[in-house]
Parts: structure tokens; sequence; C-alpha cells
């Protein structure tokens, strides 16, 4: 049997295997274009009484198979390869993040510069970073030890210095981790792999402790910030990835033999979703950002300027970590997006109960419109973690002329740029299944505040995984898909940047498309939806007040092509910063009138005109 | 019609009756004091090991203000040697062995280590002694070589929703009469020491207070307010991963949050056990791999057992019982009289396979399936 080209594969089998459900989808070529044509799904099966990823991959797959009328798994129980006319697939992937997925700790001498360019490389891989150590994070040495031995990461990841630099600093890590112990999440038996992504000169020297001591598997590579100026994340990146399937994923239950099935190396989740997303801004050159709301953690995506960053805010999700998003964001932050009172007390224990039976879902709608406004604040909360971990290099000594005199510009300002922001994507359950496409818009835009002109979509399945391990073999398969099965999109949302007093002149707007021929004004305050369907564009055209800035500059008219979607284009005159009243009467009707103009609950809108 | 579907809550077992194994296992390899067929007291310890001491890095090179490669040979205490506290443990070198400086170790241990790059010592502290009980009174049915055991008993066994606090034991005592009573602060007397402490519906934050202060081993109750629990942990639990906590005594709710009964069969359940020993263990994580608090009290030498059938256990079906665990029905028990297999939509606008039941009030309501756990518990004990 000879292996299909994967540039020239017909029929692509892709599965993800998450911590609850493994996710199966089928690729066809159909008139010569990639098509995502079926999806099934089954329970994970990494944990007792199957303890074998496998089945549950088989089940989902056997889902697929059924509804595609094309036998895909074999007498034998495995996945039929190459493909014929009836049967099988050319190419068969899978990501994971099975088991609680990647979890890492990392060091860097320096918290700010080496220990946060290591956690970014391990975020950027797909990794969970459980602590981050430092020689300057404030915590006594012993107590650095005490946190080493109390976790159990999966790979530890050690940076500091630059090339040539001090070698003191790095190696007193590696002395500190090495009698530390760490025991790792598998297993008496297995050893504990490390990366070493630090100053070249101290690699001997941070070798010899650490394979004096026993229980450490080490991997030395490439300084990840060889010069201070620079970042080189690549090779560590690669080596999270290469541990991953030789430790990790090899002393999960089941896992030797999918790695056995897949044509490509088996991706963490997140990190083919980095994936994707990269692969996208860099082919279309756009600035995107993503976000993945589950119910233990949100990731944020983004890629400006061609540089990518990944955040986890864990404990930031819908069930898991429902009560955890209330106790930060505050429960006045959150009932300030409700249009309607609420007891406090018994909202406090739903959210409990929300937290203990977590697979539990809103049947009322008052019950939706609160489990949407955590969404909210749990968006919201992410994004600001987000933006303050994505920051151009701290550390970087800079030459100023007189001319930066009155530049405030420093290092370590954060690249995040909202009126840079091209394309925003949601995904995770509260995003994705929300009854109405107009809720997925509405919480994207009051929790990511984007400003000028945006297009929103959605993952339709959450399927960027899948497209991001494909992107590896076949970029045009997974473009195709992308592009055409794997987005919703939304519409598009102009806002002004900008703060002015509650109802005066924010902007003028000229629309036209074939549809819409609309002109008028929007006063601050307000927000107003215009249907423009999918596949439909709009030439739009704004000419903000002084004061206010739709990506023009302060004032400056703006004219911009803008795409339809399930909901159509936003205007948002909203202002930037968001801000709403801190008085409670005054923000609920400000609220309501939001709801009503967006169209977000019809079922209240009927509720209070029965009432 | 579909009359059975796989259930998506599965629900909290309470059974009078049935076969309980509990593995103890080190944390990491030692003794295991116990063999098969050893009978064993919930309390007895049943393997110990020793953890590698607490560590100590003592920068010697910045304490005694010299390059850290003539750490090694300043020192004087050599790798493996044991030091104590006050003990010289390193003499720089001086000025023409003049006016030399001493630096004397102020934690006692063995030395592990002594670098000349960084000038670091490691001094690792005595071992810590760590012990695993039984937990369970009952027969070694299996040993695992270094690791630990395995422990069999016949027991009742009741599993809360929701618990904090680690292991613990004590008799049995119903404190409230009633499943639907809220147990109180005047309910709480000092003869309550030592004991595992039944209550109805929601215990408050001074019952708890006034448990701990008599020395209540644990509390068992149906509900608990969300202020109340953050009175009684001194903060707001952000996720429920729970056991480690230091309060007094150990809480397990049975049902949820607010104000809510324990369900009548687990509250007769545990009445019918009155003055039996048992064990209680709050921890509770709400992750993959969950793990739900447990009282387990072991039936002794009386009482054989019905194993559950295990096509009963898990599935929806008509007639089964069940109780809603979200609002707006939240904590009512009812039967399921249809399945229906097509999704529908809610008044939420989501669409969503749901099930008919009627509530023991008579009322018959439309639920998603998400919404319903199954009360499960088929065994019961032969008389």
């Amino acid at each position: 049997m000879t292996p299909v080209d994967p540039k020239n594969a017909r029929v692509i089998l892709a599965t993800d295997c998450g911590s609850t459900t493994t996710k199966a989808i089928l690729i066809q070529q159909v008139d010569g274009i990639y098509r995502q044509t079926h999806r099934g799904e089954a329970p994970t099966t990494v944990e007792a009484p199957f303890a074998d990823v496998t089945i549950g991959v088989v089940n989902a797959v056997t889902e697929v198979q059924e509804l595609a009328g094309r036998r895909l798994i074999g007498d034998d129980g495995r996945i039929i390869q190459p493909a014929t006319d009836r049967e099988g697939c050319d190419i068969y992937i899978s990501t994971s993040s099975a088991g609680g997925g990647l979890q890492m700790m990392v060091a860097g001498v320096v918290r700010e510069m080496t220990g946060e360019s290591a956690k970014r490389a391990a975020l950027g891989a797909g990794a969970i970073v459980m602590d981050v150590i430092a020689a300057n994070d404030k915590r006594k040495p012993h107590e650095q030890i005490q946190r080493i031995r109390e976790l159990r990461p999966d790979i530890m990841l050690i940076s500091g210095g630059v090339d040539g630099g001090t070698t003191t600093h790095v190696v007193q890590i590696a002395e500190l981790i090495a009698p530390a112990k760490p025991r790792p999440r598998f297993g008496g038996e297995y050893k504990l792999p490390i990366i070493y992504a630090g100053n070249k000169n101290a690699a001997p020297l941070v070798r010899k402790v650490l394979e004096g001591a026993d229980g450490f598997a080490l991997t030395v590579v490439d300084n990840l910030r060889p010069v201070l100026e620079r970042e080189n994340l690549g090779p560590a990146r690669d080596a999270i990835h290469d541990l991953f399937l030789e430790h990790v994923m090899a002393h999960a239950p089941g896992y030797d033999k999918l790695m056995q099935w897949t044509d490509a190396p088996i991706m963490p989740t997140p990190g083919a979703v980095g994936n994707i997303l990269r692969t996208i801004a860099e082919r279309q050159r756009i600035n995107v950002v993503g976000v993945d709301i589950g119910g233990a953690t949100t990731d944020v995506f983004s890629v400006f300027g061609g540089v990518f960053n990944r955040t986890v805010s864990a404990n930031l999700g819908m069930s898991y970590s429902i009560s955890n998003v209330c106790a930060e964001a505050g429960m006045p932050n959150i009932l300030r997006w409700v249009p309607f009172d609420m007891d406090v007390r018994e909202l406090s224990n739903r959210v409990k109960n929300k937290m203990i039976r977590p697979t539990t879902i809103p049947q009322t709608i008052d019950a939706l419109v609160f489990e949407q406004a955590v969404a909210r604040e749990a968006l919201r909360l992410a994004y600001i973690q987000h933006k303050e971990f994505a920051t151009t290099l701290k550390g970087v000594q800079q030459q100023r002329t007189v001319g930066d005199t009155f530049s405030q510009e420093s290092a370590g300002q954060t690249i995040v740029d909202n009126m840079k922001l091209d394309l925003l994507v949601a995904s995770g359950g509260v995003l994705s299944h929300a009854p109405r496409m107009h809720q997925t818009a509405m919480m994207l835009v009051d929790a990511f505040e984007p400003e000028g002109f945006t297009t929103l979509a959605k993952d339709s399945i959450f399927m960027m995984p899948h497209l991001g391990v494909l992107a590896q073999v076949n970029p045009r398969a997974s473009l195709e898909v992308f592009e055409r099965d794997c987005l919703i999109y939304l519409g598009t949302c102009v806002a002004a940047k900008g703060t002015g007093k509650s109802g005066r002149p924010c902007f003028r707007y000229a629309i036209r498309s074939a549809t819409l021929n609309e002109s008028g004004q929007m006063m601050t305050g307000d927000i107003r939806l215009f249907p423009l369907d999918e596949g439909e564009k709009a030439s739009v055209t704004i000419e903000p007040e002084r004061g206010f800035d739709c990506g023009a500059g302060p004032g400056k008219a703006i004219e911009r092509e803008v795409r339809g979607g399930t909901v159509g284009l936003i205007l948002d005159a909203r202002g930037r910063p968001l801000s709403l009243p801190v008085e409670r009467e005054a923000g609920r009707a400000l609220i309501e009138k939001w709801v009503t103009a967006l169209q977000l609950y019809p079922q209240l809108e009927r509720q209070r005109l029965r009432a | 019609m579909t009359t059975t579907a796989a259930a998506y809550a599965p629900g909290l077992k309470v059974v009078a009756a049935m076969r309980y194994t509990a593995r103890r296992l080190l944390p990491i390899s030692g003794n295991v004091l116990v063999k098969p067929g050893d009978l064993v007291d919930a309390k007895q310890v049943v393997a110990e090991t020793f953890m590698p001491g607490d560590i100590m890095p003592l920068n010697l090179a910045k304490l005694l203000s010299m390059p850290p490669g003539d750490v090694p040979e300043c020192m004087l205490k050599k790798e493996g040697d044991r030091i104590e506290a006050g003990e010289p443990l390193a003499r720089t070198k001086g000025i023409f062995g003049k006016f030399r400086t001493e630096y004397k170790s102020d934690v006692a241990g063995t030395i592990e280590s002594i670098s000349a790059v960084t000038g670091q010592v490691i001094v690792r502290g005595a071992p810590l002694p760590v012990q695993v009980k039984a937990y369970l009174t009952g027969r070694v049915v299996e040993v695992m070589p270094n690791e630990g055991c395995a422990i069999e008993a016949d027991v009742t066994f009741v599993q809360g929703i929701f618990g904090i606090g680690g292991e613990t034991f004590g008799p049995i005592r119903m404190v409230c009469k009633r499943h639907e009573q809220e147990l109180t602060e005047d309910l709480i007397t000092p003869d309550l020491k030592g004991c595992v402490a039944v209550g109805g519906a929601r215990v408050t934050a001074h019952a708890i207070e006034r448990a701990r202060t008599a020395g209540v081993s644990a509390i068992i109750s149906g509900g608990i307010d969300d202020a109340d629990l953050e009175a009684v942990l001194g903060y707001n639990l952000g996720v429920a991963i729970t056991g480690s906590e230091r309060i007094g005594l150990t809480i397990v709710i049975t049902e949820g949050f607010g104000e809510i009964a324990m369900a009548r069969r687990t509250f007769d359940l545990l009445a019918s056990r009155e003055g039996d020993a048992a064990a209680v263990n709050g921890a509770t994580q709400i992750r993959a791999g969950v793990m739900r608090p447990e009282i387990v009290i072991p039936l002794g030498t009386g009482g054989r057992i019905h194993q559950p059938s295990s096509e009963a256990a898990g599935r929806l079906a008509i007639g089964a019982s069940v109780r809603a665990i979200r609002d707006p029905y939240f904590g009512l028990i009812g039967r399921v009289t249809a399945l229906p297999p097509e999704p529908q939509t809610l008044q939420s606008g989501s669409k969503a396979r749901v099930l008919e039941v009627t509530f023991e009030s008579g009322e018959g309501v439309i639920i998603p399936r998400a919404n319903v756990e199954l009360i499960e518990g088929t065994g019961g004990q032969e008389s």
C-alpha cells in the first residue's frame, strides 16, 4: 500500500480528542474544492473503565461513517487507508487535549524577560502554564522549591540569560529544581522531561546539575532569548511538541496506538488552533483575535503585525469556573448586562449549583440572559489578561532621540490594538451554541470592544483544531475548508473610539449595497443593526465627530467595504472604552435599549408587551 | 417511541448495601503494614513512608561575600554530612589566615549539594513521615507492594454533591427530625463531639461554627447557602476542587446550594444507620475524573447485598425517578413520563433533547435532559 501524498489527498479524516468529547470531521473534494462534509462525536474514553482513547475515536468516526455512507473503520477496528471511491480516507490526523491537556511549568531568570518569553513559548505550543518560577518572583527560594514540589507538570521549560551572558542565575534555578524533584502526573517510573532553552554557555552546567539528580530527561535547545532584543521561540516550541508526543502522549491511555494511526504528529488542541489562526493572518495579511471559551478556561489567540500570542485564562470559564468568574468580576459587573432585576442571593446559589453540576443548560430566558452576562465578563477579563501579556519585549534597551521626548512609548507595551483588528473569531459553547447569533455577536462586541471596522465570525462546529493540524500537511485543504465551512460570518461591527455625552452626535454614516441604501446620524450611546446577509458586501462611509475615531483618525472620514453575515452590520456609537452607568436604574434602561436595538432576546420583548 | 436513553447526569449513589473497595495508596513508595486477609479498623495505619525533607538553599557566596568558586574549599562539611542548627557550616580563608568569617547554619539537615558555579549550598531537612489510614473498617483484599492496599467491606454508601474538608470518622447522629428541617445552631449540642451530625435541609454558618467549636467530626446536610459557605471558608470558592480545607470539620452537602431539603431517601437511609460508625470524606473534584464527597458506613457482619443490575444504572427510562438539578425546578423530584426523541425549543430559545416528568406534587413539566439526574441506588439490604 503506497501512502498518498498529503497534498493529493481526496478524503481527509480528522479528530480532536477533548477532555469530554471526541469530535471527528470528514473533508472531501467536491468539484475540486475541499469541503467539510460530515461530522460525528462520541464521549472521550481516556479514563476508566475504557482507558483507551482510540475507542472514542472509533465511535466518533463510526458516526461519521454512518452519516457519510462511507466505510471508514475496517474489520480490524482501524481506520481504512487509503481512500477508494466507497471507503477509507487518504489522511488521518488528530489533536488532543484529553486528560486536562498539556500542563507545564516554566522558569526564567527575570520574570518579565526570560520568564515571560518562556511562558510565551509554552503557551504558543498549546500548554497550560501552571506557574512561572523566576529569580525575581518575590518568593523565597524555599517557597519556590515548595511550589515546584507541589505541582505535577508534564514538562518543564527552563530559560534564562542571553547567550554569552552570566551563567550563575540560570544554574541557580536548575539547582532549585534538581532537589525539588517535581513529580510528573503520570506514574513513578516516568522521567520528567525538562527543556533547557537558556544561555548556551550555561547548558553544560545545567546538564551537570540535572543529570546528577535522578529522574529527569533533559533536552537542550537553542536559547529562546539569545539577545534581549529578540525572541527565538521556535526551537523550544518544537521541543515541547516532540516531548508532548514522546513522553506525555505515550503515557496517556491508548495514545501509543493513536500515534501509529495518524499521518501527522498529534498536536495539543490549542496549539493547532493557534496554527490555523496564524496561517490565516499570514495568508490574508490581517490582524486576528480568536477566543475559545470553555467550561474551565478561556483561551485567547491573537496575531497582530504577524506576531502570534496565546493566553489561557485558567479559571475563567462557564461551568467549572463560573463561580470564579463571578468572584473575579463581581456580581454588580455581571448584573450590569442584565436588563431586569434579579435576586443576588438566589443568583449566587444558582452560580454555585452550575459549578457543581456543570453540564446543565439554561432552560428559561432569565437563566440564558444571566449566563450570557457572565460570559461577557469572563471574555472581558480574559482579553484584559491577553492584552497585558501580548506586549513588545520587555528589558530591551531603547535609544531615544530628541524627537522621542514627548513620546511615552516604552518597552512592554501591548501589541493588541483593537483599531487594527480585522477579524474576531468566536468559539466555545456559550458563544457557539447561543440560540441566536445576534447574542454571539453582541457578547463579542461588549466584551472585546472592537474599534473601527471589525469582521465578526464564529467557528461553526469547533473545527479550527482539525484545520490547524491539516495546515501542516495540506495547507490548501485547510484554507479552503476554513473559508467555506469553518467560519460562519456574523457580520461587521463599525465602532467609534472615543467618549462623549450621551445623546450628542457621534458619527454620520452612509451605507450602499445591493439591498441597502441608508444614511443618517448615530448619537452617542446608540447602537443599530442593519440587515446585510451572508455573502453580501456593502460600502460604508463614516464621518465621525471631533473626538471620535473610526480608523482614519479623530474626526476624519473613512470609507470601507464591509462583509455581511447572519447578523448583519452593527453600527456602534456607544463609545470606547465602553462605560455603563453605575446607577442600576439608568444602566438597566440603557441595556434594555441596546437589547431591543439588536433584537437579542425577542422573548423578553414579547413578555414585556404581554405585561 | 424511545423508552430508554443514555442519561446525561448519572446521578449520585445512595445505596443501602453495596460492596465497597477503598484503594489506599502512598504518594511515593514506602512500607505497607498489612497483608491480604487482615481485618483493619478505619483509623488504623496501613502504609507509611517518608517524604524527602524540606530544602533550604543557602547562598554562601552571598552570605560570606566571596566568589562562588571559593565556596567548596571554605566548606567545613561535605556533601552527605549532617549539620545541626548553630553549627559552623563554612569559614572564609581570611587575609593571611586572619579575619576569617564563619557562617553558622540556622537550619538542621543533611548537605545535599555544594555548587562552585553559584555558591549555593542545599541543606535538606529531616524526612517527613506520611501515613495512610485504612479509612474503611474491613478486610484487606490486595496489597500493592511498596504502594498501598485495597480494603473491602459491605457498606451503606451515600454520595454527596459537594463537600469541604478531608477524611474523618464518627458515629452517625441524626440532628434533624425531618428531611426538610433546617440545621440551625440551637440543634448543635456538646454531646455531638466526634460524631457525624446529619441535618435535613440547609445548614447555616452559625450551626457550622458551633459544630466546629463542639468538636463535631462532620456535618451532612441537604443544602448550604453560598454566603454561608463563604463565611465558613473565609473566601469565595471559585472552583469546586476541595478536600484540603482546614476548617476543623468536614461538610458534605447532598443536594446543592440554597434552601433545599435532603432527599427523603437519603435522610431515611442515614437515619436507619444511626449510631453506626461512618467514614466521611468531603473531597470534591468537579473536573475530568470527577470525585464527589461520600459517607461510608460499614455493615459489619449482618446483612447481605443485592448488586444493582448494570442495566438499571445510568439509563433514563420512562418511570425512572429523577431530580431536577437546575432552575426553575431545582431540587424537585419526579418520575419520567415521556422521552421524546426529537430536540425541542426551550423558553431560552435553545434547542435541546428533553423529557417529560411528573413531580411529586402532580405537576407535569418538560425539562432538558441535561437538567435532571437519575436517583440511583437500586441495591437493597435483604432482611
